[in-house]
């Protein structure tokens, strides 16, 4: 069955479900069309699969469509995607060519008929020549990290981009010079998803059980991709540091992708490191493996996630969600998150993330504090029902440029 | 107390506020291109640099209230900047005209007694936003000013940061709503009693309790 806003109460508070409820009144019936660049995997899909039933639900005629794409225009938007990441990549004629002839041809193809049409990310950004004969509302949501796009590319896509009524990006970092509003929907958790939903304490200790992890002594966890960027080697470190005067585990956990032979050679350095150290369990898991990764999380006595470089870092709010304190390092959307002292700490080197999971091992009251103000943070800044009532304030929005203070009456 | 069954001609319409944050792309990575863009930015920049936080920093009081003084201290490492921005008195500002020129003359006067000028790490940046506010009414009603104090008492967050903070700076009110209204219905001593509380002195939750105390202390 699908979810419904009610579902959502307990989660987020009445209060929160009640102002949705008189907010999509005003927008109720509007057709919202949504497009991005695949219906499964990645992080656009998962918030479009649980977004879109939501906003029906509040009565807006909300759907999803996907454009279609042969494989080389796929090698060519990764090239873009990891361009506008600021990674350097050569663009040539022949990719742009691929691009544009794909965007023509989705012109040609896809039904775009709606009040208000959502293009999420490049890959379909150009889907807005259509604007110029059907007119009605257009948003460009780039999910993806463009504080410091490649030129070639990002020049490339601009023109397009300046066509929309707005653009919405996630953070403040990623906006850029645009003569149209742009505005910051920060990503969000869905509370009742896999990754996040409550469990019974049963399954936690199954989980505990078939990776040989001991549930009578403190658990430190790190979810995160076996990559440089998350500083896994950084956090072996700070253990070792750590467990000089505590006894302590270390779980290092997350998914592998196997077309990546830098993050095989990471895996392969972070084994080495904990070898010969039973307490060090470096868990490579497979895809769907949300339930299980949700189980550690609360099974943790301390959260980290050291990245050296983040977008957002939504695997924070999934910690504190699960009222854990955070030790997080100090950069990107990590610092939205972990507000220092209040809901975790927040950290520059592998000295000072041991320091502060000391602090945290021996005082039990302190980790419950931050625990629950973590908690606290998510459910007033992190949770779907944000996301929704941003969407619904963004339809609100093109309907009042420049006003600075609309008044809805 | 007489004054307190005096029935409005017009009742007060409790409003409450959501907002988006809008991105206006301009950043800094030092004092001087603070300056540069303290000069040209909205007002409603300027406002949501210095108010926001009042609204949607729910653990007690933080250090800083105003982000400029915030990164002048983490980003900057500039702590004498951030004290002078901190005790900027927002209160005594009636535009966000004053108060833009009190944060330009506090960062020009630091800037003046020629230190060397930092620069923020990398990622780390100043940026500009504002907020575009959706205003509209909650649906609750007072006709006198029994219940305009029973209804403060139920008032959300937003609601109180709306009647307070937004309406007599970022839309210029000579001051609160809620004393506004009472003096023009009769209650100059309740309006003023309300009018001097020190909003940014508060939480929220805080300034909800001392308005209700002004209608329990003048009902005795």
């Amino acid at each position: 069955m699908a979810v419904t806003i009610q579902d959502y109460q307990e989660a987020a508070g009445p209060a929160v479900i009640e102002e949705l409820r008189a907010l999509a009144d005003r927008v109720r019936g509007l057709r919202m069309q949504n497009v991005n660049s695949t219906s499964v995997g990645g992080g656009v899909a998962e918030i479009l699969t649980r977004m879109i039933p939501l906003l029906r639900d509040l009565g807006i005629d909300a759907r999803w469509d996907v454009i279609k794409g042969d494989q080389a225009f796929y090698n060519v938007t990764k090239a873009f995607h990891n361009a506008l990441h600021g990674k350097t990549e050569e663009i040539t004629e022949g990719m742009l060519e691929i691009f544009r002839a794909t965007t023509e041809m989705n012109l040609r193809e896809l039904d775009l008929e709606s009040d208000i049409v959502v293009i999420h990310d490049p890959q379909p950004a150009g889907l807005v020549e259509r604007k110029k004969e059907m007119g009605r509302r257009w948003i460009w949501r780039c999910h993806i990290d463009v504080s410091a796009p490649q030129p070639d590319v990002w020049n490339f896509l601009r023109p397009w981009v300046e066509q929309y009524d707005a653009a919405v990006f996630s953070m403040p970092d990623f906006a850029q010079q645009l003569p149209i509003p742009q505005f910051r929907v920060a990503p969000s958790i869905d509370p009742l998803s896999d990754k996040n939903k409550p469990l019974d304490k049963a399954y936690i200790l199954q989980v505990l059980e078939k990776y040989a992890i001991d549930p009578g002594k403190p658990i430190l966890v790190q979810i995160s991709r076996f990559d440089r960027l998350k500083d896994p080697l950084g956090v072996v470190a700070a253990y070792k540091l750590v467990r000089k005067r505590h006894r302590c585990q270390l779980v290092l956990a997350g998914g592998g992708a196997t077309d990546d032979p830098e993050g095989e050679k990471v895996l392969s350095e972070v084994r080495q490191a904990a070898e010969g150290d039973p307490d060090i369990h470096v868990l490579l898991l497979p895809p769907f493996s949300d339930l299980e990764i949700n189980a550690l999380v609360r099974a943790s006595t301390v959260t980290i996630q050291k990245s050296i470089r983040e977008g957002f870092g939504l695997t924070v709010s999934e910690a504190l969600w699960k009222q854990k304190p955070v030790i997080g390092g100090a950069v990107g959307g990590i610092k939205l998150q972990v507000i220092d002292g209040v809901t975790g700490y927040l950290v520059h080197s592998p000295e000072g993330c041991a320091n502060r999971i000391s602090q945290l091992l021996r005082d039990r009251k302190l980790r419950e504090r931050l625990g629950d103000n973590g908690r606290e943070h998510v459910r007033q800044n992190f949770l779907v029902t944000r996301q929704v009532k941003e969407a619904i304030l963004g339809m609100l929005a093109l309907d009042h440029p420049g006003e600075s203070v609309v008044n809805l009456g | 107390m007489a004054g307190l069954q005096v029935t409005a001609v017009e009742p007060f319409a409790f409003q409450t506020e959501r907002h988006l944050v809008v991105l206006t792309g301009r950043k800094a990575k030092n004092l001087a291109e603070l300056q540069e863009h303290l000069h040209k930015v909205s007002g409603a920049s300027i406002f949501y640099h210095t108010h926001y936080l009042f609204l949607t920093y729910s653990f007690g009081k933080p250090r800083f209230h105003n982000e400029f003084a915030h990164w002048a201290s983490q980003a900057l490492q500039e702590e004498g900047l951030a004290e002078r921005l901190t005790a900027i008195d927002l209160l005594a500002m009636t535009s966000i005209r004053d108060l833009r020129t009190a944060i330009l003359t506090t960062v020009e006067k630091y800037l003046g007694e020629g230190r060397h000028l930092r620069e923020c790490p990398p990622g780390d940046e100043f940026h500009f936003c504002e907020a575009k506010s959706f205003v509209s009414p909650t649906g609750l009603q007072a006709h006198d000013a029994r219940e305009l104090f029973a209804m403060v008492g139920h008032a959300t967050d937003a609601s109180l940061y709306f009647h307070f903070f937004q309406a007599r700076l970022r839309l210029e009110r000579p001051t609160n709503d809620f004393s506004i209204w009472l003096a023009k219905n009769g209650e100059p001593r309740l309006a003023q009693a309300i009018d001097r509380l020190d909003p940014y002195d508060s939480t929220l939750a805080e300034l909800r309790e001392q308005i209700v105390k002004i209608g329990r202390r003048l009902r005795a």
